[in-house]
């Protein structure tokens, strides 16, 4: 339902593109996962999906149509982007900052709906947020955090689910539970399109991998397809192997040392 | 989202003493009883005239003044994301305090000069403000607003000094009294048609209260939710530094009023913007009244700067608060 086509972004200023004609498409039912080095392009097709940066050519479209032909809200109702990070300058509590994801459905005085409540408890139900939803932003742990914000991008009521790097800084149950809880989603329905650092654990949730380098897609296809040791090395500019799992048998990138030495 | 009833009873209830006593203070002491019968218009005809003549048009101004201030502070902080953005720093009241310096330096002092010199001087620094950050940025990024306002304040004050400086012996202290603040020079024909334009621009800052939610999330969250994030801030940039610039226009330069207010205001529990702009406007209110009651009376018949009394109880809370927030 989210389609780059041969999609060229170019930052005010600045000589080079960004990203350089990459076509990508990230289907309802199906957890998308975008990777690449730092810099290559990732986070410049989220601020497109954003609205916040327009293609130079190329199109991006929603449900097959321009994302520039529809209205902001138009848009928000249809797809919710997590961003990388989010400070809150004031704390709020954390259904209320949830809540807030109803605002491109409601008008200025409107008192929320029924349809508003239902949203916001669904929401708070499927990132499993009962027991936090009174608490102060502020007093949430990171992963927690994380959590509250997927929810709030939940609550906004979309089909299409886009996340930047959602769990760095999160520790290992944490991240777990925020790919368990993405995985969840897609197999109910949502499209998501995540943006990621962690190559392992994408190779072992995403249906599908698009893998970015210099602004341009180096692979794409299942993991198994993306997950190549030449590849990646070329990629990374780093020696590494890719192996198998024994655990869990999704292909895994193991980091060599400096020499191509283990 | 909501706070206690009792918050807004208990705001209420402070601003309407301390307005009582703001009207029974002064060189003829009257009594609270004495207030009231004077204001429904019985009793002694003297009483009568020295409540609605004298003090009440002054502390209106000072309710109307303080909720203006602390409100354009509440909805600064909230778009730019700042718990430290407020008018002072952001170049209004600099751009007002030369309209209002030049008018006084310049002897064009006739009746109502002033303030228009403040109101307009006032609109020329928020525009030179956003100019800035399009040429800086290209866009209301908070950032490059906050600190485009910040330079534009150093500007302004740099040229106060200028002018000051130059000025003629006997106008400098006038000029000076002007930039400490002061409701004494409070007239219904003035109070009135700020009161006016400080309840429209709240009224305002409450509608777009939702935006205010938005906006406080950061930008990248505010553009997730569909909102239109860089006119949406200037919008509410304009509109806070208008209702700002009025009060400047009526009462002359009050610091501190719209920094730490919103905080005591988000400190009694308010959390969306809606109530933390109405909360601000009431204890705004009932801070100015309050310090203007201890600027006229502690060193009577002497009048203290109000200005300088918001400032010496704001820094020591200032202070506090950021302990509190350290101490977290």
């Amino acid at each position: 339902m989210i389609h780059f086509d041969n999609v060229v972004l170019r930052y005010a200023g600045s000589q080079e593109p960004a990203v350089q004609g990459v076509t990508l498409e990230a289907l309802a039912g199906r957890l998308t996962a975008v990777v690449g080095p730092n810099g290559s392009g990732k986070s410049t097709l989220v601020r497109t999906l954003l609205g916040r940066l327009a293609p130079e050519s190329g199109r991006v479209t929603l449900d097959g149509r321009p994302i520039s032909d529809l209205t902001r809200r138009q848009v928000a109702t249809t797809l919710a982007v997590v961003s990388q990070r989010e400070e809150p300058a004031f704390p709020l509590r954390a259904r209320d900052f949830i809540a807030l994801g109803r605002y491109p459905h409601g008008s200025a005085f409107s008192a929320p709906s029924a349809a508003d409540r239902e949203a916001v408890a669904s929401a708070i139900a499927r990132a499993d947020l009962e027991a936090l939803a009174e608490r102060s932003t502020d007093e949430l742990s990171g992963g927690e955090w994380q959590r509250v914000r997927i929810a709030r991008a939940l609550a906004q009521g979309g089909r299409a689910l886009v996340l930047d790097e959602p769990t760095t800084f999160l520790d290992v149950g944490h991240e777990m539970s925020v790919f368990e809880l993405l995985d969840s989603l897609a197999r109910a329905g949502q499209c998501i399109l995540l943006v990621s650092h962690q190559l392992n654990l994408v190779a072992r949730f995403a249906d599908q991998m698009v893998l970015l380098h210099r602004g341009l897609v180096a692979a794409t296809g299942r993991p198994a397809d993306v997950m190549r040791g030449d590849v990646l090395e070329r990629v990374y500019e780093w020696p590494l192997v890719v192996t198998r799992d024994p655990a869990v048998g999704a292909p895994v990138l193991v980091p060599l040392r400096g020499r191509g030495t283990p | 989202m909501s706070v206690p009833r009792r918050l807004w009873w208990l705001l209420g209830l402070a601003l309407l003493a301390v307005a009582t006593l703001g009207l029974a203070v002064g060189a003829v002491p009257l009594t609270p009883s004495e207030v009231w019968r004077a204001l429904s218009g019985v009793g002694d005809p003297a009483a009568i005239a020295i409540v609605t003549d004298l003090r009440l048009p002054r502390v209106v101004l000072g309710i109307v003044v303080g909720a203006g201030l602390a409100a354009s502070g509440t909805a600064l902080q909230m778009t730019l994301r700042n718990p430290l953005a407020e008018p002072y720093l952001l170049g209004v009241s600099g751009g007002a305090a030369v309209g209002a310096v030049l008018a006084v330096v310049l002897g064009v002092t006739a009746p109502g000069v002033v303030p228009l010199a403040a109101f307009g001087g006032a609109m020329l620094a928020v525009m030179l403000v956003l100019l800035v950050a399009r040429a800086a940025g290209g866009r209301a990024d908070s950032r490059v607003l906050l600190m485009a306002g910040v330079v534009v304040g150093a500007f302004c004050t740099a040229a106060i000094m200028v002018a000051l400086g130059t000025a003629p012996e006997g106008t400098v202290r006038g000029a000076l009294w002007w930039m400490m603040g002061s409701l004494g020079d409070a007239q219904w024909s003035s109070v009135r048609w700020i009161a006016c334009y400080v309840v429209a621009g709240i009224a305002c800052l409450v509608w777009w209260g939702r935006d205010l939610d938005v906006l406080a999330l950061g930008e990248d969250a505010a553009a997730s939710l569909g909102i239109d994030v860089e006119r949406v801030t200037r919008r509410v940039y304009l509109g806070a530094s208008l209702l700002a610039a009025a009060t400047v226009a009526g009462a002359g330069l009050i610091g501190f009023v719209g920094l730490i207010v919103p905080a005591i205001a988000r400190a009694l529990g308010t959390r969306s913007s809606r109530e933390t702009v109405l909360a601000s406007a009431l204890a705004g209110g009932i801070l100015v009244v309050a310090a203007d009651l201890v600027a006229r009376t502690v060193l009577r018949p002497t009048e203290l700067p109000l200005g300088a009394v918001t400032a010496l109880v704001g820094v020591p809370f200032f202070l506090w608060r950021l302990r509190a927030g350290v101490a977290r």
